[in-house]
């Protein structure tokens, strides 16, 4: 893994925990990820194949990127 | 336009609403009740001699010079010490009055150089002027005793202290205590062998205490403490209001000027952020504006291994033109991006911004907050609905409990600290959270009721456990959270920290704070009265940073300390434009007001003004900028008044992604570290050099403005514009305030600002629109911006960022009163007499255990990297926790700090890096190498000959 998508991941992951109280901690993350990742983040991380994100953080990305 | 001392009413104004009707030598006078008489009589018009007294200061009584005649009392009373009373009739001026006051004169000027004619303050000595306003021509006695020809110090760089010249009105000794703070100067002796010291009397002012705020220099009515700047160049002719540069408090001070030559700055009284105070930085480190290192030409090169050749400005925008375009059309626009500084003004912010947004044509635009306080940007927003802090700094003289987290504002932000101090000394309670014992924990006649030393990385805990104690012992003002926030959630909210393993007892392992201690303070904060919280970037600079201003936020809201004077929750911000950096839109999910870019309306309100339309999708920020870079696909940066390469984390990854970008431009005042990797430099100009805006923490909008002609030839904000034209965009701004002019247009906040109405005004604080068209000084006060007040739960997630076996200690930053951020401008002045190197901060035990003793070579090492520096072995700091600050480019603090980050922002965690400490016997390889590169990378050609 690149370290930027070693970031991202890491990233991910930081956000879906963060926001583990939220009614919907999936819908929040990918929220989150909506609002301030740059387009090219984004697609490293649909292009991904989920190696080392959480469950949530991996739900969140699979919404965002099938709405994309 | 000539030279006018700033007006003196000789004691403080009265706040009190009563109002007093009194005669003054036949003249009827109303004033509120407390005014002294010789306020009255001067805001009157009629100044009655004085010298121990001035408006700085509480009036004091000792000179005798200020006496006057009260219509039914006996004798002649002192008008600094009398307050008015109703229909009290005073004569100012009578001939017994003349003959006292002579006579006082007389005794004074008998022992005191008669040299006025070569002395320093000629002409501005109100020792000179008061022997002329009570007519002294000629002096009776000839002194046996004098205490001319003392010996002179000039220890400190900024001032001299000639103690022949003192008359001990002690107004240095009370200017000290009273409006800095620091008590550093003592009257010793009595009578006639009294006189002023710095500490002991084997102590010059360098070696005291004293921190050279220069206000005992300001309010000394002599020549004896009096500016270096004003012995050598003279005293000024003219002077001009602006504003510091250095931080966030954002002192307003007089540019006192000879000519096009600054004299001196002097606080100005009237600057609602600083009521006429200073610190050693914006008073007297302003020397690297004139510093021989400053670039004055445009210089390019075609790689970073080459030596600068000097060119003319317009070489130079064609030819960043032509690479920004070259890159463009090769890797596509988004392999652009800028970043705007928090040094520069709110027109120069926002015209990067906009050269980003409508020129490079994407979003790729990041501000240096990132690195400090986009987490307050982002908790307070959620939390309350808007981006900034809650309250004025006026505000603080109301508090009765100042809770103070994560910051240390006796260094970072010194004259708020002063105000601050000032009502402690008041008796309002202090409660400090932080790992470091810092100065305010205990000094003089300060103690802070509780210091909860907490292990670094656990804020979110410490606000849990107290949150926790607030809602299960029933502090929580519940009809202001009824009343204001929403319910729902403020429930769900209290459901979590009641849960027992957010109890102070559960929790003390964590963050090693004593339990007792934490519900002690928790108890303080919400029954103590008003309540203030005051936190700064041991807050945001943490994983969790965005959580813990949320949990701030949300004591806030459970006390109901927030909406009046004297309490609120308060970033203190590190430069002093981090705020309008945040406002201009420097965010890349953001425009100006702190509207995301993805909403269409907004976006089509600037598409109208500029003509072009705009990316929707948010872009980089600085540490996506660097992981796009070593990706290979961010090539061509124009930073303006930053230096990443030293201020942000993990220098060798920032090294790596800047030398990866085939375009780096580098706009500044000198060759900084990162235009070590620039191929561009574009020479800045000093604050001093330009007019514009600057916002400071407490949303106050200032003037800053022009005093001398750039040196460099243009002003930054005409440095953007022209690289803009060059780029083919079509602007011609003539003048700042035509920026802000369409700031205001586009930004609802700052509808109501204009040029005009801040000069009118000194200062306004946003919003500033039709619901508040004199700006607004406490926010929040009838409801949140956002509607009801928001409660997040905020559940501590342990940072990623452990120590073990390899890395035991754990490393924090921070910086200290003398210098500023990355050093480039107070390391180029007389500021390195009190800091000379960054020192690594280690507890004795961890010291003992290592074989470190004070002042040995020391190695800090992480996992990112490791570097050099000296020791200091301090019970400052807990066993397993180092601190340092990161002011000099040699030490690369930064080589160690990792490049995690806050959740929610991407803010550095610079707060927390597992080290590991041991003994060094000198520079790394990395810091050689570094070292050889930078002298490399800076080599300037040598113009060729001229014919
Ligand atoms: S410069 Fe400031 S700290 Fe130093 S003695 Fe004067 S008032 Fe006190
Ligand atoms: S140094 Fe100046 S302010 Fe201080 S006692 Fe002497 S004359 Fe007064
Ligand atoms: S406190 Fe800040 S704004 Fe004020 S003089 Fe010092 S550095 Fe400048
Ligand atoms: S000015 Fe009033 S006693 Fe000195």
């Amino acid at each position: 893994m690149s370290s930027t998508l070693d970031n991202l991941v890491r990233m991910a992951n930081q956000i879906a925990a963060n926001l583990q109280h939220e009614p919907d901690p999936a819908a929040a993350t990918a929220e989150h990820i909506h609002l301030f990742w740059d387009p090219r983040m984004k697609r490293m991380i649909f292009d991904h194949d989920g190696t080392g994100l959480s469950p949530d953080a991996a739900k969140a990305i699979a919404a965002l990127k099938a709405s994309a | 336009m000539t030279y006018q001392p700033q007006a003196d009413f000789g004691t403080p104004a009265s706040r009190s609403d009563e109002q007093v009707t009194l005669t003054i030598d036949g003249r009827e006078v109303t004033v509120p009740a407390g005014t002294s008489v010789m306020r009255a009589a001067s805001e009157q018009g009629t100044s009655i001699p004085k010298l121990c007294a001035t408006d700085s200061l509480a009036s004091f009584g000792s000179c005798r010079l200020c006496l006057v005649e009260i219509e039914g009392r006996r004798g002649t009373p002192a008008s600094c010490t009398t307050p008015v009373e109703p229909g009290m009739v005073v004569k100012t001026q009578t001939p017994h009055l003349a003959k006292l006051r002579k006579g006082v004169m007389e005794l004074y000027i008998s022992d005191h150089p008669l040299d006025c004619l070569t002395c320093a303050a000629n002409g501005d000595c109100e020792l000179q002027d008061q022997a002329g306003a009570v007519g002294l021509r000629d002096v009776r006695y000839a002194a046996d005793a004098t205490h001319l020809g003392q010996t002179k110090d000039h220890s400190n760089p900024y001032f001299d202290f000639d103690p022949s010249k003192c008359i001990v009105c002690s107004r240095c000794v009370r200017a000290c205590d009273e409006v800095q703070g620091t008590l550093a100067l003592t009257v010793q002796g009595r009578g006639f062998g009294s006189k002023i010291s710095a500490g002991l009397s084997s102590d010059n002012f360098l070696g005291s205490e004293c921190v050279s705020c220069g206000a005992c220099v300001q309010a000394c009515p002599t020549a004896t403490l009096v500016e270096k700047k004003v012995v050598e160049i003279g005293t000024p002719e003219r002077s001009v209001v602006t504003t510091c540069a250095y931080c966030g408090v954002g002192c307003t001070f007089r540019a006192e000027m000879r000519g096009e030559q600054l004299v001196r700055m002097v606080p100005w009284k009237d600057g609602k952020a600083n009521r006429g105070h200073s610190c050693v930085k914006g008073r007297f480190a302003w020397g690297y504006a004139q510093h021989q290192d400053r670039i004055l030409k445009p210089m390019i090169r075609a790689s970073i291994d080459q030596p600068w050749r000097e060119v003319e400005w317009d070489e130079a925008f064609a030819y960043a033109a032509s690479e920004l375009k070259r890159i463009s059309a090769k890797y596509g626009k988004h392999a652009l991006g800028g970043i705007t500084s928090s040094r520069c003004t709110n027109e120069e912010t926002f015209l990067v911004q906009k050269l980003v947004r409508a020129g490079f044509g994407n979003n790729n635009v990041d501000t240096c907050a990132r690195v400090c306080h986009s987490p307050t940007g982002y908790g307070l927003k959620t939390t309350f609905g808007t981006s900034a802090g809650t309250q004025d700094f006026d505000s603080v003289e109301d508090s009765d409990v100042i809770l103070v987290i994560g910051a240390n504002p006796t260094d970072g932000h010194p004259v708020f600290a002063s105000r601050m101090k000032k009502r402690l000394r008041q008796g309002a309670k202090l409660i400090v959270i932080d790992p470091r014992r810092t100065d305010l924990v205990r000094s003089p006649h300060i103690e802070a009721q509780h210091h909860l030393a907490l292990r670094p990385g656990t804020n979110v805990a410490v606000l849990t456990a107290i949150a926790h104690t607030i809602v299960t012992e029933g502090l929580v003002d519940e009809a202001f959270v009824r009343e204001r926030c929403d319910w729902d959630e403020y429930r769900e909210w209290a459901d979590f920290v009641s849960q027992a393993r957010n109890s102070p007892e559960m929790l003390e392992p964590v963050t090693q704070v004593p339990a007792a201690e934490l519900r002690a303070a928790a108890r303080l904060y919400a029954t103590g009265g008003n309540g203030a919280i005051y936190y700064g970037l041991g807050v945001t600079e943490h994983s969790q940073g965005s959580s813990t201003v949320m949990a701030i936020a949300n004591l806030a809201m459970a006390t109901g300390n927030i909406g009046r004077r004297g309490v609120g929750v308060n970033p203190l911000r590190g430069q002093n434009n981090v705020q309008g950096a945040c406002d201009m839109g420097s965010f890349p999910h953001e425009l100006s007001g702190y509207r995301h870019i993805s909403d269409g309306e907004t976006r089509r309100l600037f598409e109208g003004e500029w003509g072009v339309p705009l990316d929707p999708e948010p872009g980089l920020r600085i540490p996506n900028m660097l992981d796009a870079a070593t990706d290979g696909v961010f090539k061509a940066l124009y930073v303006q008044g930053e230096d990443i390469l030293q201020s942000d984390p993990n220098t060798k990854h920032v090294a790596a992604g800047l030398a990866a970008m085939e375009c780096v431009i580098v706009h500044d005042l000198f060759l900084n570290e990162t235009a070590n990797y620039a191929h561009i430099f574009l020479p800045g100009s000093t604050f001093l050099e330009k007019n514009g805006t600057f916002t400071n923490a407490e949303r106050r909008i200032q003037p800053v403005r022009k005093v001398m002609t750039p040196l460099n030839g243009l002003e930054d904000w005409e440095v953007t514009q022209e690289l803009a034209r060059a780029m083919g965009l079509d602007w011609n701004y003539a003048h700042p305030s035509e920026i802000m002019d369409e700031i205001a247009r586009l930004t609802p906040s700052f509808k109501g600002v204009s040029f005009d109405r801040l000069d009118q005004e000194g200062s306004l604080q946003w919003p500033v629109n039709d619901a508040a068209p004199d700006g607004s000084p406490i926010m929040h006060i009838d409801g949140f911006v956002r509607g009801k007040g928001k409660f997040v739960v905020t559940d501590y997630v342990p940072t990623d960022e452990k120590t073990g076996p390899r890395f035991p200690l754990l490393l924090t930053t921070g910086r200290i009163l003398s210098q500023y951020n990355v050093g480039a401008q107070t390391r180029r002045t007389d500021n390195v007499l009190w800091h000379e190197e960054d020192l690594l901060e280690i507890h004795p035990v961890d010291a003992e255990d290592r074989g470190i003793k004070d002042g040995d070579w020391v190695k800090l090492a992480s996992r990112a990297g490791e570097t050099t520096l000296r020791a200091t072995v301090t019970e400052r700091v807990a066993p397993g926790v180092v601190y340092t600050t990161f002011h000099h480019p040699l030490t690369q603090a930064n080589v160690v700090t990792t490049d995690y980050s806050d959740w929610a922002t991407n803010c550095p965690e610079y707060k927390v890096t597992a080290v590991q400490i041991s003994p060094s016997n000198g520079p790394t390889d990395w810091q050689e190498d570094y070292e050889a590169q930078a002298r490399r990378s800076r080599r300037i050609a040598e113009a060729e000959a001229a014919e």
